[in-house]
C-alpha cells in the first residue's frame, strides 16, 4: 500500500491531498493508497485575509473555514501538530506521541513569524502576518491621530513579498479618507537599495510612493528597536524615531523540520523543477517552506501543488514523476484602497506591473471569495 | 587567492538577486567587530550593490577578486 503523509493544512498541503484524491480515486477504492493531511489545527485559515483585517475590512467568518470541510471525503484528517520526522524509519511523529508511517511524506508547514530575532520588536512594533498581530494593528490605527508611521521590512524572505508595499498603500489611504493625512508622515524602509527585492516591481513602486508623499529608505537593515525612545537602529548606522511601528518580522520554518535534519540554512533545501526534497527520497516539499528563490505567495504553493500531485500520483502508478514547476507565482497588489495591479512572472520572466484599476482590486476581492473554491482543487 | 585571513565565506552562487547582498548583510548582523567575510557571487548586479552597502553601511571592502563569472568580495566588519 502506498501511504502519502501531508504535513501542514494550508495552501500547499489542502491542495494536494485534493487533487490527489480526486486522481488517485480509483486505486484509494481499491485500498491500494491512503492519503492522510497532518495539520496543527481543526480550522483552516486564509492568511492573505489579514491585511484587511489590520484596518478592520473583514472578520474571522470570512477567512477561517472547518479544514474538514475544504478536505476532498476520501482524505483522512489527522489534527495533531509534527513534532518531528523520522527519515530513517519513514515516519511522522505527532504531538500526541502517535507515529504515522508513510512511503511518501509531502512537507507544506508554511513559514511562521519570529520577531524576538530582533531586539525590541516584540515589544515596540506592530505587524499585520499573524491574526491577533493585524486584529492589534487595526485598534492601533483606529485610535491614531498624528505622528510617524513606518513600514519597515526587516526579514527577507518574508511571506508575500508585495504585501508590505499594499500596506502602505492602504495607509496612505485609509489616512486620506479619514481628513489625517496631513498629520501622518509615512515612511518604507527596505534592506537593499530599492524599495523592492524584484527589480521590475521596484521600478514601478519608486514613482507611486513618491506621488504619495510616502518616503523612502534602503539600504536598512534593523538591528534593534529601543522601545523605550522608539528609534529604529539600523546596521548602517543610522536610526529613525518612529510613533507607530510596523515591522515585517524575520520569517523561518517551523522547528521541527531544522531539528529533523530537513533544513538547510534555515529552509527546506527543494529542488526548483521537481519539488523533491534534496538529499531524501520520497519527500517533496512546496510553499513557504522550501529555499527556492521563488515568493512567499500562496499562489506559489497552489501551482506547486499541481507539479507535486502529478508527480506523486504517476510514482504510485509506477510511472517516471514527469512534472516541473517553472516558477510560477501570481500576485495582486492593492496600490489603495479601491484600486490594484497584477504580477506574474515564472524562472523565466520578470514581472511587468500594469496601470492600477478599480476592476483590478474587485478581481482580488472575487479572489478573495473564490479562494475556497481553490483550496477544494477546484479552481 | 586572497592574503586575507577570512572569517567565514558564504557561496552565495547561483542565488538570485537579491540574494548574495542580503546573504551578506546576514552574515555581517552575526560577526563581530573586525572579522572578515567573504562573499562569492554570480550576480552582475552584486557588483554594483555590494560595494554600495558596504560604503554606506561603514565597513570596509578589503578585496574584490574575479574569477570567471564569479566574483569574491572580501568585507571587514568595522563597526
Ligand atoms: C498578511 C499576508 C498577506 C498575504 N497576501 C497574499 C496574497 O495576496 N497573495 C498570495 O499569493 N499570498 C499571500 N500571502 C502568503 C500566503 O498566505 C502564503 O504564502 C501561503 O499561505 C503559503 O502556503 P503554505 O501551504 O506553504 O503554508 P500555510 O498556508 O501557512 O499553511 C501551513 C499549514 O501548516 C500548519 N502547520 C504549521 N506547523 C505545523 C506542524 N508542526 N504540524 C502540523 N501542521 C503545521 C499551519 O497551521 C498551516 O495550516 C500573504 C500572507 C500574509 C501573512
Amino acid at each position: 500500500m502506498h501511504d502519502i503523509v501531508i504535513a501542514g493544512g494550508g495552501v500547499g498541503g489542502t491542495v494536494v491531498a485534493n487533487l490527489l484524491a480526486e486522481e488517485l480515486a480509483p486505486e484509494i477504492s481499491l485500498g491500494k493508497v491512503r492519503i492522510r493531511l497532518i495539520t496543527d489545527r481543526p480550522e483552516h485559515v486564509y492568511k492573505p485575509a489579514f491585511l484587511y483585517l489590520a484596518f478592520g475590512r473583514t472578520a474571522p467568518t470570512a477567512y477561517r473555514r472547518p479544514q474538514r470541510e475544504l478536505l476532498h471525503p476520501r482524505v483522512e484528517l489527522v489534527v495533531d501538530p509534527v513534532l518531528a520526522v523520522d527519515t530513517s524509519q519513514r515516519r511522522v511523529i505527532g504531538d500526541s506521541g502517535q507515529a504515522y508511517a508513510y512511503s511518501r511524506l509531502v512537507l507544506a508547514p508554511g513559514a511562521q513569524v519570529v520577531p524576538e530575532r530582533t531586539p525590541g520588536l516584540a515589544e515596540a512594533g506592530e505587524q499585520f502576518y499573524t491574526e491577533e498581530g493585524a486584529a492589534r494593528l487595526y485598534r492601533r490605527l483606529e485610535g491614531f491621530t498624528g505622528g510617524s508611521v513606518v513600514v519597515s521590512v526587516i526579514g527577507v524572505p518574508h511571506m508575500c513579498p508585495v504585501a508590505p508595499l499594499e500596506m502602505i498603500f492602504m495607509l496612505d489611504a485609509f489616512f486620506r479618507q479619514r481628513g489625517r493625512r496631513d498629520q501622518v508622515e509615512l515612511i518604507y524602509t527596505y534592506p537593499i537599495n530599492r524599495v523592492h527585492s524584484n527589480p521590475a516591481i521596484a521600478e514601478w513602486a519608486a514613482p507611486e510612493l513618491e506621488s504619495r508623499g510616502i518616503r523612502t529608505e534602503t539600504f536598512f537593515n534593523v538591528e534593534r528597536i529601543d522601545p523605550q525612545q522608539k528609534v529604529i537602529e539600523t546596521l548602517e548606522g543610522t536610526s529613525l524615531p518612529f510613533d507607530l511601528l510596523i515591522g515585517i518580522p524575520e520569517h523561518a520554518a517551523p522547528p521541527f523540520l531544522e531539528s529533523s535534519g530537513l533544513t538547510d540554512a534555515g529552509w527546506v533545501p527543494t529542488d526548483r523543477h521537481t519539488l523533491r526534497v534534496k538529499g531524501h527520497e520520497g519527500i517533496y516539499a512546496l510553499g513557504d517552506v522550501t529555499d527556492l528563490p521563488v515568493s512567499k505567495a500562496g499562489s506559489v504553493a497552489h501551482y506547486q501543488a499541481a507539479t507535486v500531485a502529478a508527480n506523486l500520483a504517476a510514482e504510485v502508478r509506477g510511472l517516471p514523476p514527469a512534472a516541473r514547476y517553472q516558477g510560477k507565482t501570481f500576485c495582486f497588489i492593492e496600490t489603495g484602497t479601491d484600486q490594484a495591479t497584477f504580477v506574474e512572472f515564472d524562472y523565466d520572466h520578470p514581472p511587468r506591473p500594469v496601470r492600477p484599476s478599480r476592476w483590478i482590486h474587485w478581481a482580488k476581492m472575487a479572489y478573495n471569495q473564490s479562494y475556497w473554491l481553490t483550496a477544494r482543487g477546484v479552481i | 587567492m586572497t592574503q586575507f585571513a577570512v572569517d567565514r565565506e558564504i557561496d552565495a552562487r547561483g542565488s538570485a538577486c537579491p540574494g548574495p547582498l542580503m546573504e551578506l548583510i546576514r552574515a555581517m548582523k552575526a560577526s563581530r567587530k573586525g572579522q572578515v567575510v567573504a562573499l562569492l557571487s554570480e550576480d552582475q548586479g552584486s557588483k554594483v550593490d555590494v560595494p554600495q552597502w558596504v560604503e554606506k553601511a561603514g565597513h570596509k571592502l578589503l578585496a574584490v577578486e574575479e574569477d570567471g563569472n564569479v566574483t569574491r568580495f572580501i568585507v571587514q566588519k568595522a563597526r
